[in-house]
C-alpha cells in the first residue's frame, strides 16, 4: 500500500513536471487540453479526486486509440477546494491555459463562482456532481452541462408521474419539515402551480416521530386528494400510508428515494402495495459501468469513489462533443452536446436546452408484492 | 360533523395513549415528587417486549387474542421489573439528596436504557403485528374509527376504573395516599414507605408498557427511540392536568389530545406542537398548578 502511494505521488510528480514543461515550451498545440477542477485535497477530497481517476482512465482509453481529431487528449487537473473563492482562481488559471473544455466543478458552490469566467472566455463546463437546480435553470450559463439530476429532479418527476400517468387533478403535498423533504415538497408544489392541470388542495409539514397522524391523514380524505406527494424518510410514510388503507382510502401515495427503501416495505407490508417512490437509476448492470469500474481496481487498486460514473460519462460526452464538432470551438461543441448521443456508464445520453443531461438520474418505482419495481 | 367526529376520536386516540404514560408520571411524581425521565422508555421496552414475545408466539401458532394477552401480560411484567430495578437502583439512594440529582439521574437512566435497547436490538424501525381483530359491526365505520382504537379507549377506561379502586379502597392505596401526603408522618405510623413507593413504579410502569403494546398494535412499528417523544408529551399532560393528581393527568391527556387533533385538522399541522404548548402556557398562566392540580402549598 505505502509503496502503490509512493508510486502514485511520484507518477503524479512526474506528471505536473510534464504538463509544466509542455506548457512552457509551447509544445500544447499538438494536443487537446481539458481542465479538470475540483477539490482535490482538504476534507472535501473525498469528493473530488474519483473524477480525477476518471478522467485519466477515460484520456488513457482515447488517446490509445489515436486521440481526439488525431490529436491526444491532456489533462489538466486544478485544485479549488471546494471553495467559491479559490474557484475563481483555477478558472482564470485554466482558462489562461487554453482549455479546450472544463471536467468539473465538483461543489455546487464553486461551480456557480466560476462559471460566469468561463462563460465569458467562451468554454464548456460539465460538472460530474454540481446539483443545484439554478445553475441549469437559471439560463445564466448556457456553456454549462452536467451528467448528475438536479435537486428538483426527483419533485420534477414525482409530478410529471401524477399529471401524465395517474392523470390525478387534486393533489395534497407532504413534508416532514426536515432540509430534505420540505425542500422536495416545496419543488413540488411549484411545479405544480406552474403546470395548473392539478391543484395543491394541501401542502403541510407533519411532525416526525409524533404518536400517530390520523388528524393529517382525515384531513386528506376531507381536501378529497387524489394523490399524496410525500417529502421525507420511510418511518413516517409507513405510518401515513398505513392509517390511510386502515381507513379505507385509496389515495396515490408517492414519494422519494428517502421512501425507496425496503424497512419502508417491511413495515407497511401489505399496505406498502402499489405505493410510488423516486429513486437513482440502477446503472450497475450497465457493461460500461462494469468496465469502467473493473478498469479503476485495476489501475488504482481500488473501488472508485462518489460521482466516479457520473464524471467518466461527462468526459466522454465532452470527448466525443470535440470529435462531433469536428474542432474545440465553442458553437459547434455546444450543438453537438445538446444533438448527439453519447454511450456512456449512465446509458445513451445527451444534452437539453438548459444543460441537463436526458435520461440520466432518477426512475419511478412501485411497490409490488412486497418489491420495489422500476416503471418503464 | 363527521369531520368533527373523526378528529374528536383521532385525538381521543392519542390523548388515551398519552393517559396511559401520564398516570406514572403523575402517580410518581404525586409520591415522591420525581418527575421519571426514564418513564417514556419503560413504554417503549414494553412495546418491545410484547414484539419479542409475539414473535416467539405466532411461531407456535396460537390464537392472535390469546398471543396479545399473553404478549400483553409479559410486557407489563417486564416492564414493570425495569421501573422497579430503576427505582431502587437510580433513585432510591438519591431519596435524601438535593431534587436535582434524582432528576439528572432519571434523563440518565432514560438514556441508558434507550442506547441498551439501541444496542441490543437495532436502530431500525420494526413491523409490529396487528393483533387486534375487525369487529364486525365496525365495518360500516372503518373509516372514521377502527376496532384498535375502541380497544385502546375501553382499555384506558378500565385501568382508570382499577387504578382508582386501587387508591380509594384499598389498604396499600391508602399507604399511598398516605406517603404522598407526607412521607415521615407515613412512616411513624407504620407504614413501609419503600415499598409503597416501589410499587407506584410497578403500577405505573405496567400501565404504560399497556399503552406501548396498544399504541404498537395500533400504528404497527416501533423503534427504540419511539419512548422520547411520547413521553415528553404525557410529560406535558400530566403538567397541563395538575401533577400529582390522577384525574388530572387523564384530563390533561384527552385536553392536549384534541388539542394537536383539532388544530391539525382545522388549522395546520405545521404548527402542531407549537399550538399544543401554548395551550399548556395558556393554562398555566391562569392555573399555574393545572387543570385539576392542588391549590394548597408547596409542603416542602
Amino acid at each position: 500500500m505505502k509503496k502503490g502511494m509512493r508510486m502514485f505521488l511520484l507518477t503524479a510528480i512526474i506528471g505536473l513536471f510534464a504538463v509544466f514543461t509542455l506548457a512552457g515550451s509551447g509544445l500544447a498545440a499538438g494536443t487537446i487540453k481539458i481542465g479538470v477542477a475540483g477539490p482535490h485535497s482538504g476534507d472535501l477530497a473525498s469528493y473530488g479526486l474519483p473524477t480525477v481517476n476518471a478522467a485519466k482512465l477515460v484520456a488513457k482509453d482515447i488517446n490509445a486509440k489515436g486521440g481526439v481529431l488525431g490529436k491526444k487528449v491532456e489533462l489538466i487537473v486544478e485544485d479549488d477546494v471546494c471553495k467559491p473563492e479559490v474557484a475563481t482562481n483555477t478558472a482564470t488559471k485554466l482558462v489562461g491555459d487554453h482549455v479546450a473544455a472544463v471536467l468539473g466543478h465538483i461543489c455546487s458552490g464553486a461551480t456557480k463562482a466560476a462559471l460566469g469566467i468561463y462563460k465569458e472566455a467562451h468554454i464548456v463546463v460539465m460538472s460530474p456532481s454540481a446539483t443545484n437546480p439554478a445553475l441549469t435553470q437559471s439560463g445564466d450559463y448556457p456553456n454549462f452541462f452536467r451528467t448528475i439530476a438536479s435537486d428538483d429532479a426527483q419533485a420534477k418527476l414525482e409530478v410529471e408521474f401524477a399529471l401524465n400517468k395517474l392523470k390525478v387533478k387534486k393533489i395534497a403535498v407532504l413534508h416532514d419539515k426536515g432540509d430534505y423533504g420540505k425542500g422536495l415538497a416545496e419543488y413540488a408544489r411549484s411545479f405544480l402551480k406552474k403546470d395548473k392541470r392539478a391543484q395543491v388542495v394541501l401542502f403541510e409539514g407533519i411532525t416526525p416521530g409524533a404518536v400517530d397522524y390520523s388528524a393529517i391523514v382525515q384531513k386528506i380524505k376531507r381536501k378529497g386528494a387524489e394523490a399524496v406527494i410525500f417529502g421525507g424518510y420511510h418511518p413516517e410514510a409507513s405510518k401515513i400510508v398505513t392509517q390511510m388503507r386502515k381507513k379505507g382510502m385509496k389515495t396515490y401515495f408517492i414519494s422519494d428515494d428517502g421512501v425507496k427503501d425496503d424497512t419502508f416495505i417491511k413495515v407497511a407490508k401489505q399496505f406498502a402495495e402499489g405505493v410510488y417512490a423516486t429513486g437513482p437509476k440502477d446503472v450497475s448492470k450497465n457493461p460500461m459501468t462494469v468496465k469502467a469500474r473493473a478498469e479503476h481496481k485495476k489501475v488504482y487498486g481500488s473501488d472508485p469513489g462518489a460521482f466516479f460514473e457520473n464524471a467518466y460519462a461527462a468526459m466522454l460526452a465532452l470527448c466525443n462533443a470535440i470529435q462531433k464538432a469536428g474542432s474545440t470551438k465553442y458553437d459547434a461543441m455546444v450543438k453537438a452536446l445538446r444533438t448527439d448521443y453519447v454511450d456512456t456508464p449512465l446509458g445513451k445520453i445527451r444534452f437539453d436546452k438548459r444543460g441537463d443531461a436526458t435520461g440520466v438520474g432518477f426512475a419511478i418505482y412501485q411497490v409490488q408484492h412486497g418489491k420495489y419495481v422500476e416503471l418503464k | 360533523m363527521d369531520y368533527f367526529m373523526e378528529l374528536f376520536l383521532g385525538g381521543l386516540t392519542r390523548g388515551s395513549i398519552y393517559a396511559l404514560i401520564a398516570l406514572g408520571y403523575t402517580m410518581v411524581y404525586g409520591i415522591i415528587e420525581l418527575i421519571n425521565f426514564a418513564h417514556g422508555e419503560i413504554y417503549m421496552i414494553g412495546a418491545f417486549t410484547a414484539l419479542i414475545t409475539i414473535s416467539v408466539l405466532t411461531m407456535l401458532g396460537l390464537n392472535k387474542i390469546a398471543i396479545l394477552l399473553i404478549a400483553a401480560v409479559a410486557a407489563i411484567i417486564y416492564s414493570s421489573a425495569y421501573g422497579y430495578t430503576a427505582e431502587k437502583v437510580a433513585y432510591k439512594p438519591l431519596r435524601s439528596a438535593p431534587r436535582l440529582s434524582p432528576l439528572i439521574s432519571a434523563i440518565g437512566v432514560s438514556l441508558f436504557l434507550q442506547n441498551y435497547v439501541l444496542l441490543a436490538q437495532t436502530s431500525d424501525f420494526l413491523p409490529f403485528p396487528n393483533l387486534i381483530p375487525q369487529f364486525k359491526f365496525l365495518k360500516a365505520y372503518g373509516g372514521i374509527v377502527q376496532s384498535s382504537e375502541i380497544v385502546i379507549y375501553v382499555t384506558t377506561a378500565i385501568v382508570l376504573v382499577i387504578l382508582t379502586f386501587l387508591i380509594k379502597f384499598t389498604k396499600l392505596g391508602k399507604a399511598m395516599r398516605a406517603t404522598a401526603q407526607d412521607r415521615d408522618m407515613a412512616m411513624l405510623v407504620g407504614v413501609n414507605v419503600d415499598r409503597v413507593i416501589s410499587f407506584t413504579f410497578v403500577v405505573g410502569s405496567a400501565t404504560a408498557a399497556l399503552g406501548g403494546v396498544l399504541i404498537a398494535s395500533h400504528i404497527g412499528q416501533i423503534n427504540f427511540y419511539i419512548g422520547f417523544i411520547a413521553g415528553i408529551k404525557a410529560f406535558v399532560a400530566a403538567v397541563l392536568g395538575g401533577i400529582g393528581s390522577m384525574p388530572g393527568a387523564v384530563l390533561g391527556s384527552l385536553v392536549l389530545g384534541w388539542t394537536e387533533s383539532f388544530f391539525t385538522g382545522y388549522i395546520s399541522s405545521d404548527y402542531e406542537d407549537v399550538f399544543a404548548f401554548l395551550f399548556l402556557v395558556l393554562i398555566l398562566i391562569f392555573r399555574p398548578s393545572g387543570i385539576l392540580g392542588r391549590t394548597d402549598t408547596d409542603k416542602v
